[in-house]
């Protein structure tokens, strides 16, 4: 909230400059978020009577004014269409710089010189003031500079409150709490009880109590609504940044602002005999004063006459029954609304009010009788008027009253690791305008009407630690006993995980977790996308499913911008709808795409392919040991190259997925170069074998090659499990260490060349059972899959 | 033959020597002259047919010719062998100044980065790291922690909710009350990860991560609070900075604060109070939803964004550069 530091001062004279002010208020929890001049600079610019109006010779819109400031007399051309003789009004002499950047010289206006300019409020820097030029009361002494006399030496503090501080938002709360800070006594604005002149009134009635206890309206008949705000209202609103509306929505501001009671005001002739606080119909329509029509939900509260609603219970008032141009009598309505009946409607309902936000932080349920003397005092001054009796409903059942809360200061003193004493806990309360009686440990403390935030003992806990300052409070390193658990040795950190991709040359990303359904579709990934029902835009209209399309997005970015050659990975949760419920898995995305290698003046280098991508995750397995039987298998991943896409299964089961991305989709996404992508199960690779040693023998291994002719339906790694079938335990490895297809080799068939390395742990093998068993090995292999040697 | 023509044969010889273009060329003296049928080696057999008186001198100045010789081709050699060396590594020779066939070079994002920072000072600090999902319920997300229905500390969190009522989690202060509720006190996890608000701007994106920790034990202090949060703070920026505490406000913990960090500008003078993180002692209606005796049992807990010490510690002025992940801008974090 926005309030001018004069005002604030008025209430209470802490003697501190606005700086200090605002420090002591950000420091108890009442954060100053900025401190804004009440008004720019107006060097030159004065306070001045029009004493003369004549025609402009030469333009029909223009006017020569008489203006007379102290002791100089000013011959000013003039648009404004409110300029006229006795007027007090702004003028801007020569000097002036206007907030806008103008300055103002000695001009001639179509042939007519002009030695200044009359201002608009807004002109001025000073708020909406409509279109003339700024009228000023008749008492305001010509010649006074402008800023003397409107007070604009003065500061606005923005005060960002947090919602339990209901009871700050206003300039009696601020000052109450200036008061505890400081220790200076508050001065309230003197409020007396104003006497019925008629005997008007309507009759209340309370149909929901529970929602509003307390509710307190008064006729005041024979307003006139056409008076002029005085000015030093208007500015005290402008500094809240409250826009003046006419004097009767003025004064009720004004008592918010000053009082913190949001307060209404209907047009008596336009409402019923009576009034009825009752809860809303559903769907129950109300026109609001913006104009919008609203459907109101049943729990909410409602202002109504015996016939139709006239208002939205703490937030806002219909437009049939506001105060109009045409208002002679006005009711004006000061109530009590439970928190609960209030909080959230207004945000449902995509309304945010200056009532409503008060309203949800809690109003003291003794102050709208006060707020009602207040404002009907201001109108009657201001607006004239005849009162009507206070007419107050009240369900004092159902009304809170501050309740004594107890708190142990042993216990505080154990939460705040302190040792402070009785009597400095006593001050804190006392400041704060609580009641406070002390049996040994236990303080029984009532906190006052205004300060529905305190119940527990932890509140006070809090105002004791607030008060007496934070920085004061001790502070204790960390110490004592150390908790030993780290995480399990078999078990892959992902910050290890990322270390290692990153040294492999893969850059981490980090893309958004809702991606657009129509991307997720491209890839055919939509299938069980989880959309929000309150996205931000089309964009991320629906939670990902997987981290490619995210990441892919963000390789076609990067392609955009000429980088041609990179690696990515990302780690992050996915989330797809399932039949029992709901699926969060976390998992590893890789993309690679460009070059293999960097590029270097020695090669031509090479684009990377399946087999690098597939490397890539070999190695990563291979170096964290991950535990179980890793295989492969073809996939038909429909946004995956079919021909080169593969599944990982680890002890057979789905653990990720890997391949080129399909062309179609890549051309339907602008790549315009093939993209590798892979999304691995994070749990499932992260899981590695703890080392056992075994003995890995002193004797030398031999290796024997063989070439096979094979047809292309056997897959490379059927053949290898063969060979270590049969091979059994003296097969130490197996390497495929060439392929070829073409000339001597007939059509849908291949050669592999592959590398038997045999050791025995114990003992040399000897020649003749080697060739034993590459025999067995070859036998097997033409057997089960057709190979024959090549010749 | 006498012995000065010995002499005339070696000097000829060592010419030949001393001017042999190559190995070759000097195993072709060698062979004339020192060979089985080489030239001196055929002179020595024949001193035997001189008359005894000679022998002696002639077989002496034979033999000195002849290790004159030796010497001279052995010198020569190792000479031809130093330039035939000094040629291949003149040929070999590369201009170390051209680059080096490097593997491609990768990087951690720099929340990444800010994040495993912040945990392992945690870690040292003896906190565990504790996971939870990023889909949750109202329960977990605020009832627990203590945020009424229709309470504006609501409002303080713009939630996006699935249509079902279960949302994305706002902060990561849920895993608090899932770890609670599994292990009881005693309680010390910080628990890192992705949060969203429905929010967009210059210093608001969607998603973002934070870090929060809880501390629940016997005996558990503001005053422990506070200790640890300086030891952290300066132990994330390596500095000696001023801390302060603001009273603040947030539904899970009282008393609340909110920290300031008295930032060092780049030329190392005092620059402004900076908002780091938010914190406070655990509330007893929190720990009473996780069963566990606010009477016995007291806690502390913090939250801190990682972008916001990210955006600090590396000195970037753009929220936004981090989910943009332009390769320009991730380069630099390595």
């Amino acid at each position: 909230m926005k309030i001018s530091h004069q005002w604030l001062d008025e209430w209470v004279g802490t003697g501190l400059d606005v700086e200090q002010l605002a420090e002591r208020l950000t420091m108890a929890g009442l954060e100053v978020d900025g401190l804004e001049d009440a008004a720019p600079p107006l060097d030159h610019v004065v306070v001045a009577r029009i004493d003369g109006v004549e025609p402009h010779p030469d333009a029909d819109r223009l006017r020569v004014c008489r203006v007379v400031a102290g002791d100089s007399e000013y011959s000013i051309v003039c648009g404004a269409a409110n300029a006229r003789v006795g007027l007090r009004t702004a003028l801007a002499r020569a000097g002036a710089t206007l907030p806008g950047g103008l300055t103002i010289k000695p001009a001639r206006l179509r042939g007519v010189a002009s030695e200044g300019m009359l201002c608009s409020a807004n002109e001025l820097g000073l708020g909406d003031g409509g279109d003339g030029i700024m009228e000023l009361p008749d008492d305001a002494p010509d010649g006074q500079p402008l800023a003397e006399y409107l007070q604009l030496d003065d500061t606005i503090l923005e005060i960002d409150l947090t919602p339990n501080r209901g009871d700050c938002l206003s300039v009696r709360g601020l000052a109450a709490e200036l008061a505890a800070l400081t220790e200076k006594p508050v001065n309230p604005v003197e409020i007396e009880p104003v006497p019925a002149e008629t005997d008007r009134q309507v009759e209340i009635e309370l149909a929901s109590p529970e929602n509003c206890p307390r509710y307190i309206g008064r006729v005041v008949e024979g307003v006139n609504v056409g008076a002029q705000t005085p000015l030093w209202m208007r500015e005290r609103l402008r500094r809240s940044g409250i826009r003046s509306l006419g004097i009767i929505v003025d004064v009720t501001n004004y008592v918010l602002l000053e009082l913190g009671q949001p307060m209404h005001a209907f047009d008596l002739d336009s409402i019923g005999r009576k009034i009825v606080v009752r809860q809303a119909e559903q769907d129950e329509p109300l026109t609001l004063l913006d104009g919008q029509t609203i459907k109101a939900d049943d729990d909410m509260l409602m202002i109504a006459d015996e016939q139709r609603p006239l208002a939205l219970a703490g937030i806002m008032g219909g437009q049939d029954s506001a105060v109009g141009d045409d208002t002679r009598n006005i009711l004006l309505e000061a109530a009590w609304f439970n928190p609960e009946v209030v909080g959230g409607k207004a945000r449902r309902l995509g309304l945010a009010t200056e009532s409503s936000h008060r309203f949800e932080r809690g109003v003291d349920p003794q102050l709208p009788r006060l707020a009602m003397e207040r404002a009907t005092r201001l109108i009657m001054e201001l607006a004239g008027g005849r009162p009507g009796p206070v007419a107050e409903a009240c369900d004092k059942a159902r009304l809170p009253v501050p309740k004594a809360v107890t708190m142990r200061l042993s216990r505080l003193n154990r939460l705040l690791g302190t040792a402070l004493s009785a009597a400095v806990v006593n001050d804190v309360f006392e400041r704060l305008g609580m009641q406070v009686s002390r049996h040994e440990d236990v303080f029984e403390v009532t906190p006052p009407s205004t300060r529905s935030d305190i119940a527990i003992e932890a509140d006070l806990i809090e105002e004791v630690a607030r008060i007496y300052g934070y920085n004061r409070l001790p502070a204790r390193h960390p110490g004592g006993e150390i908790i030993v658990q780290p995480p399990a040795e078999t078990q892959l950190q992902e910050e290890q995980l990322r270390e290692q991709l990153a040294a492999r040359g893969f850059h981490e990303v980090i893309a958004w977790s809702f991606v657009s359904r129509k991307l997720l579709s491209a890839f055919a990934m939509d299938d069980r996308a989880q959309p929000l029902a309150n996205p931000m835009s089309a964009e991320m209209a629906v939670l990902r499913t997987s981290l490619v399309p995210g990441m892919v997005e963000v390789a076609a970015r990067n392609l955009r911008r000429q980088i041609d050659s990179f690696r990515l990975f990302e780690t992050g949760h996915c989330f797809a709808s399932a039949k029992s419920g709901f699926e969060e898995s976390l998992r590893l995305g890789i993309l690679m795409t460009g070059r293999l290698q960097a590029e270097h003046f020695s090669t031509a280098g090479q684009p990377v392919d399946f087999f690098d991508l597939k490397g890539e995750i070999e190695s990563l397995i291979e170096f964290n040991a991950v535990a179980g039987d890793i295989s492969f298998k073809k996939s038909d991943a429909p946004w995956l190259h079919p021909g080169q896409a593969a599944e990982l299964l680890i002890n057979g089961r789905a653990a990720g997925w890997l391949g080129q991305l399909h062309p179609a989709l890549a051309e339907k996404l602008d790549l315009d170069q093939a993209v590798f992508v892979a999304e691995l199960s994070l749990a499932a690779v992260s899981e590695r074998r703890l080392p056992r040693h075994h003995d890995s023998g002193r004797y030398p291994g031999v290796r024997r090659d063989i070439a096979l002719v094979v047809a292309d339906h056997h897959s490379a790694a059927s053949l290898v499990k063969s060979i270590r079938e049969t091979a059994g335990t003296l097969l130490e490895d197996c390497v495929i260490f060439d392929q070829y297809r073409g000339k001597g080799i007939d059509k849908g068939y291949r050669s592999l060349a592959i590398g038997l390395i045999l050791r025995d742990v114990s003992r040399t093998l000897r020649d003749d059972e080697v060739d034993a068993l590459v025999e067995r090995v070859l036998d097997s292999l033409k057997n089960h899959f057709g190979a024959k040697l090549r010749g | 033959m006498g012995a000065v023509s010995s002499q005339g044969l070696l000097e000829d010889a060592l010419e030949q020597v001393a001017s042999a273009p190559d190995e070759r060329a000097l195993d072709q003296v060698r062979v004339r002259l020192l060979g089985k049928k080489g030239e001196l080696t055929t002179r020595l057999k024949s001193v035997g047919k001189l008359p005894p008186e000679q022998r002696r001198e002639a077989g002496q100045s034979i033999n000195r010719a002849k290790q004159a010789l030796e010497k001279a081709i052995s010198e020569r050699a190792s000479e031809l062998a130093r330039q035939r060396l000094d040629q291949a590594l003149a040929r070999e020779a590369v201009d170390v100044t051209l680059p080096g066939r490097k593997s491609p070079v990768g990087g951690i994002h720099p929340v990444s980065r800010a994040m495993e920072r912040l945990l392992e000072i945690f870690r040292r600090l003896g906190f565990e790291v504790a996971t939870g999902p990023e889909v949750e319920d109202d329960y977990h997300n605020f009832e627990a922690l203590n945020f009424p229905d229709n309470h504006p500390a609501r409002a303080m969190h713009d939630t996006f909710y699935l249509p079902d009522g279960r949302l994305l989690r706002t902060h990561t202060s849920p895993v608090q009350i899932r770890v609670m509720k599994e292990q009881g006190a005693p309680v010390r996890i910080v628990a890192p990860g992705r949060v969203f608000r429905s929010d967009s701007d210059q210093t608001h994106t969607p998603q973002f991560h934070q870090v929060e920790g809880l501390l629940v034990d016997r005996n558990v202090t503001f005053a422990d609070l506070k200790g640890m949060l300086a030891d952290f703070v300066n132990a994330f920026f390596e500095d000696d900075l001023e801390m302060r505490l603001r009273p603040s406000y947030f539904p899970f913990t009282e008393p609340s604060a909110e920290v300031d960090i008295r930032w060092r500008n780049a030329d190392g003078s005092t620059g402004n109070w900076l908002e780091v993180l938010g914190c406070g002692m655990v509330h007893p209606n929190v720990l009473e939803n996780c069963g566990i005796d606010s009477e016995e049992y007291t806690g502390y807990a913090f939250g801190l964004g990682v972008e916001r010490f990210a955006m600090l510690r590396y000195q970037v002025d753009d929220l936004r550069l981090f989910f943009d992940n332009d390769l320009r801008f991730l380069r630099q974090f390595r």
